[in-house]
């Protein structure tokens, strides 16, 4: 998925949004838990009621491809309780996830906690692999382009703009011709097992995952730093006489790390859409492998569960985001406008 | 002066031209591509789905410029008839979401009260379904091919329309000419359509040029996974998807042609739209 398109823009200041010079750090927390509360309701309402979309026999949906026997269709009406009016249906569903009974899946004939638990590491794996490409490229890139500029700037910027809009699906069928074909350093296909095995069969893949928000994090990283490097503080500090990696790492690079921390949340939420593309692709055993899977397949229940897990995932990285900021930069807990 | 400030569109060409040279190329690039794929019947040397297993994984010739992929078939008329499909699902999704967008944010932004604040948490809800996963929760439900991903894709990017759109209508609600309009006593829908909304369409159009970039990856990787064009239907995602036998052998062409083409398109989007973000959107800051 591309990424620029994941940075909201900002919500327009309307008054009831605007901080007060007062609002307590813990008013702050209860209001951000609040809204995160509220966002996973209206989203799992969205996520179970979908499929009531399409008219029909509910039960016939849920065993789509099969050729149901009337036991079955008996059956998977009772399991799923669809005989109930739907408001019911939701509450015993959302009371199951709370509960940990996320339900069956169709087509591994055992309960969708268990089939995810067992594919959860690789995508854990892989997720934090590509964020150490991310965080580790990104921004020494960035660094690189700002604190040099003319040539290098120039290159690196050109290369990022470049690599920034080269899909995860057409970097994974590169790298895989370069690397895994023409120089066969890294496997094309599989997960491996435990430890640097895995860590061997996840480069290309994490890098193929990383690839948009390199770029991304690159051009972030970039312009937050050019932007600081004309602060009056900074230069205060290089004229104090303080050394240029105590400036660049104290005073630079601390105040740029709101824009850069404000856009890794949805980075995270990205890679984990984007992880169904490169899973699939190299055929790693994650969830995301398995979310096309259950497409394929028409299970149903797992895709359920598996679409309100990255919801999960994107809201609640957000929410960590917005609550993070004002420990970086105090200002923004104290209300002033962040500068 | 009139009052009616369509100036900003002209505004960019007094200044002088309204691409760089950068730009141009990409706007050149662009339209070859949307060309060659319209005249597609017209201009393509073969059969797309015409199976000659007598030259399969050609190298470019005379007969195939392009060369053949692994069934034999033109991978220049492929190219070409994939297009029309990779081409038509995003500029669906791009002006159904641009209308609605539009529309959704001229409310929001122009109201106070209910009506605001309501479509304001619809926008961040949306914001929580990245448009990838929507789409495949589509798919799920609808089915595999091209109508469930449209359907799901203009939902996603309404909220980033409308959002820009919101903002631009607070900015633009207190400005002289929306007042005297007011004091005149015209007619609210009158002067939000017919005067204000004028104003907003160059920044979001702008946007909308980016978000077909962004609609036309990701529709590509569905079909690229199994999830949206379907096979032997020429289009790029799929047919990178049909080379990948070929390119574990080592026979590169039919998987990088399709993958160049999609690069190559969503670069030149992106490089128009931003340079027009950036040409028109200066007056927003």
């Amino acid at each position: 998925m591309a990424v620029t398109q994941l940075a909201a823009p900002p919500a327009p200041p309307t008054p009831a949004t605007k901080k007060s010079p007062t609002a307590a750090p813990l008013a702050l927390v209860l209001r951000r838990v609040g809204t995160l509360l509220i966002t996973l309701f209206f989203a799992s309402l969205i996520v179970f009621f979908s499929r009531f979309v399409l008219p029909g026999d509910p039960a016939r949906f849920l065993l789509r491809g099969r050729s149901p026997k009337p036991e079955a269709l008996a059956e998977i009406t009772k399991q799923f309780g669809l005989d109930k009016p739907p408001i019911e249906q939701y509450f015993t569903w959302i009371g199951g996830i709370l509960h940990g009974d996320w339900g069956r899946s169709l087509t591994y004939r055992q309960s969708v906690s268990d089939v995810l638990l067992n594919r959860l590491p690789v995508t854990l794996e892989l997720v934090a692999l590509a964020a150490v490409f991310i965080t580790g490229l990104g921004l020494i890139a960035g660094m690189l382009a700002s604190l040099n500029k003319g040539g290098w700037d120039r290159f690196i910027l050109i290369t990022v703009t470049a690599a920034g809009a080269i899909p995860p699906f057409v970097a994974a069928i590169v790298l895989t011709a370069l690397f895994a074909v023409q120089l066969g350093w890294f496997p094309s296909f599989g997960s491996g097992d435990e430890g640097p095995s895995r860590l061997w069969h996840l480069t290309l893949p994490a890098l193929a995952l990383g690839v948009t928000f390199i770029a991304f994090m690159a051009r972030v990283t970039r312009s937050s730093m050019n932007e600081q490097l004309t602060r009056e503080h900074v230069e205060v500090a290089t004229s104090r006489g303080l050394t240029r990696s105590s400036v660049v790492f104290r005073h630079v690079l601390r105040n740029a790390l709101g824009p850069i921390l404000t856009v890794s949340g949805v980075l995270i939420a990205g890679l984990l859409v984007s992880s169904a593309i490169v899973e699939q692709t190299f055929g790693l055993t994650g969830i995301g492998q398995l979310l096309v899977q259950s497409i394929d397949r028409l299970d149903f229940a797992v895709v359920q569960a598996i679409v309100m897990i990255i919801v999960t995932a994107f809201v609640l990285a957000n929410t960590v985001v917005d609550l993070i900021q004002p420990l970086i930069d105090p200002r923004i807990a104290a209300g002033t406008e962040s500068r | 002066m009139t009052l009616t400030g369509t100036l900003p569109l002209l505004r960019t060409h007094r200044y002088g031209s309204l691409l760089s040279v950068t730009g141009w190329v990409a706007v050149t690039v662009t339209l070859v591509v949307v060309l060659l794929s319209l005249l597609a019947p017209v201009l393509a040397p073969y059969d797309p789905d015409f199976v000659d297993l007598s030259s399969v994984l050609g190298g470019p010739s005379s007969a195939h410029l392009l060369g053949t992929d692994a069934l034999g078939r033109d991978m220049l008329s492929r190219l070409m008839f994939g297009g029309r499909t990779s081409l038509v699902g995003p500029l669906i999704v791009v002006a159904a979401s641009t209308v609605l967008g539009l529309l959704l944010g001229l409310a929001a932004g122009w109201t106070d009260g209910w009506i605001s604040r309501i479509l304001t948490r619809v926008f961040d809800l949306l914001f929580a379904f990245p448009a990838l996963l929507l789409a495949m929760l589509a798919i799920a439900i609808f089915g595999k091919g091209l109508i469930a991903p449209i359907l799901a894709m203009t939902i996603s990017y309404i909220p980033y329309v409308a959002r820009l759109t919101q903002q631009l209508v607070v900015a633009e609600r207190s400005r002289p000419y929306v007042q005297a309009y007011r004091v005149l006593g015209f007619r609210t829908p009158w002067v939000v359509l017919g005067r204000v909304m004028p104003n907003l369409v160059p920044t979001v159009g702008a946007q909308s040029t980016l978000n077909f970039g962004y609609v036309l990856a990701d529709l590509a990787a569905l079909s690229f996974i199994g999830l949206g064009i379907q096979p032997p239907t020429s289009d790029w995602g799929a047919m990178i998807e049909e080379a990948r036998g070929a390119l574990l052998g080592g026979h590169v062409l039919p998987a990088f042609l399709p993958a160049l083409v999609v690069v190559l398109i969503v670069v030149s989007i992106n490089v128009i739209g931003e340079e027009l973000s950036d040409r028109i959107g200066g007056k927003l800051s």
